[in-house]
């Protein structure tokens, strides 16, 4: 009996946030406008942003990119990388899709064991591939509008909504680790890696970037809009016969 | 090494004939124009480090299958009717030649990284196509590469594309919006010149 009804609960809320995905573009489409309407504030930051970045983060990541050879890099990416598919599955439930939350707990157990505690993404070699979902994913399911245009030195672009999904967000592995010190280890080498991985597209944002600022809030605003439908947003047909001649 | 080079040349020119025979379709376009670039790079580590050389590979493989001028004219958007047709070629150009400076660029970051074609789901009669890359690399999550592509005269171009759903034409419209605005078409035809010029100097 208790089941039927968490089966219940659980289809309702699929049906609801399928409903709610049908509602977002046009949340989206109603804010576009203002939805950097912090610019003069945000600039700012990303002047600070941009001041630190340069002196300091991208010459402590190049030498640690460098020094580290790269099945190393790999083997701590995907050591790191492991533990979140299970909190991926959890989003993924959330938003009603059952059968990739079923497929991130499998990407779990295969490369926990066959992988050896995730140095090896054997998954993907079997053609599991991992899922992109975190908590502001979630909440945009759910209807959640993505509020205001942020940008947070050394986090990044955020919408009001994705900071605070942000904030929720979470790699099961740290809550694992012990002593502090270890965990605070992990935590460094992590930051550092995802440092390394963005050297190269923070370098083409500089290079072709007319105005860098703008570069990186249009990229932002597509790049959420495209993980929120999983790489299948509907395209708004655009009048383009000027281009066509 | 020189016979298996001559050996590749003579299957290229081949596979050209062929391929011209038959009308070529979009995916083929997109493996063509690719193949050839990725398999230098992974074959000779000189082209990491001489641009020139590099720039020379994109210009030979990649420009014959790009439409450049509808490109410029989706970054620019609908403003693109107010130009001069000296306007429209100067913008193209300039456009043209900030795009191959950043993408060699990251090209030469090209670390054998798998690239799978996706079939072409298309219609009979259709001038315009999606044709989707899929980028997989170990340890990550495989980077979704989209290029569109227009029918013209019988051949497939690309005219826009988009990674991990960035398109690059939508990506520029709003920086050249804010210039347009301040100092029309001749402002933003010097500061795409300059921007080019800038990144040649730093090299």
């Amino acid at each position: 009996m208790r089941f039927f009804f968490c089966l219940l609960g659980f289809l309702s809320c699929c049906a609801w946030a399928e409903e709610n995905l049908e509602n977002i573009e046009k949340n989206s489409e109603s804010t576009v406008e203002n939805r950097d309407s912090w610019e003069a504030f945000n600039r700012k930051m990303f002047k600070v942003h941009t001041v630190v970045y340069k002196s300091v983060v991208k010459p402590v990541a190049q030498t640690y990119g460098k020094i580290v050879p790269l099945p190393v890099h790999v083997s701590l990416n995907n050591a790191f990388s492991n533990p979140t598919d299970l909190w991926v599955g959890a989003n993924n439930l959330l938003q009603g899709k059952p059968k990739s939350a079923g497929s991130d707990v499998l990407r779990f157990l295969i490369n926990s064991t066959l992988g050896i505690f995730g140095v090896f993404d054997v998954a993907s070699e079997m053609g599991i591939a991992k899922n992109d979902e975190d908590f502001g994913q979630t909440l945009a399911v759910w209807g959640v509008p993505p509020g205001k245009y942020l940008f947070i030195p050394g986090i990044g672009p955020k919408y009001t909504r994705d900071a605070i999904g942000w904030l929720v967000d979470s790699n099961p592995l740290w809550w694992v680790i012990s002593p502090i010190r270890a965990r605070n280890i992990a935590l460094g080498v992590n930051a550092l890696e995802t440092t390394v991985q963005i050297l190269p597209l923070y370098q083409m944002v500089e290079e072709s970037g007319i105005d860098p600022y703008v570069m990186i809030r249009e990229s932002y605003f597509q790049r959420r809009n495209n993980q929120i439908w999983d790489g299948e947003a509907p395209i708004t047909e655009e009048e383009d016969d000027y281009s066509k001649e | 090494m020189q016979r298996f080079l001559s050996f590749l040349t003579v299957l290229g020119f081949l596979f050209f004939q062929v391929a011209w025979a038959e009308e070529k379709q979009p995916d083929q376009v997109l493996k063509e124009m690719m193949g050839e670039v990725l398999t230098t790079l992974s074959s000779d580590e000189s082209y990491r480090t001489d641009t020139a050389k590099l720039n020379q590979l994109v210009e030979k493989n990649i420009f014959p299958h790009i439409n450049f001028r509808r490109m410029t004219a989706l970054a620019v958007g609908r403003d693109w009717r107010k130009a001069t047709e000296e306007e429209k070629t100067r913008l193209t150009n300039a456009f043209t030649a900030l795009l191959v400076r950043t993408y060699s660029n990251a090209l030469a970051n090209y670390g054998n990284e798998k690239v799978v074609y996706k079939p072409v789901k298309m219609s009979e009669g259709v001038t315009e196509v999606l044709a989707k890359i899929e980028i997989q690399q170990p340890g990550s999550k495989p980077v979704n590469f989209d290029t569109r592509l227009e029918k013209k005269e019988g051949t497939w171009k690309v005219y826009d594309v988009a990674v991990e759903g960035i398109s690059l034409v939508t990506n520029y419209r709003d920086q050249f919006a804010q210039t347009l605005k301040k100092g029309g078409f001749p402002a933003l035809i010097d500061l795409l010149e300059n921007q080019s010029q800038s990144l040649i100097n730093k090299k």
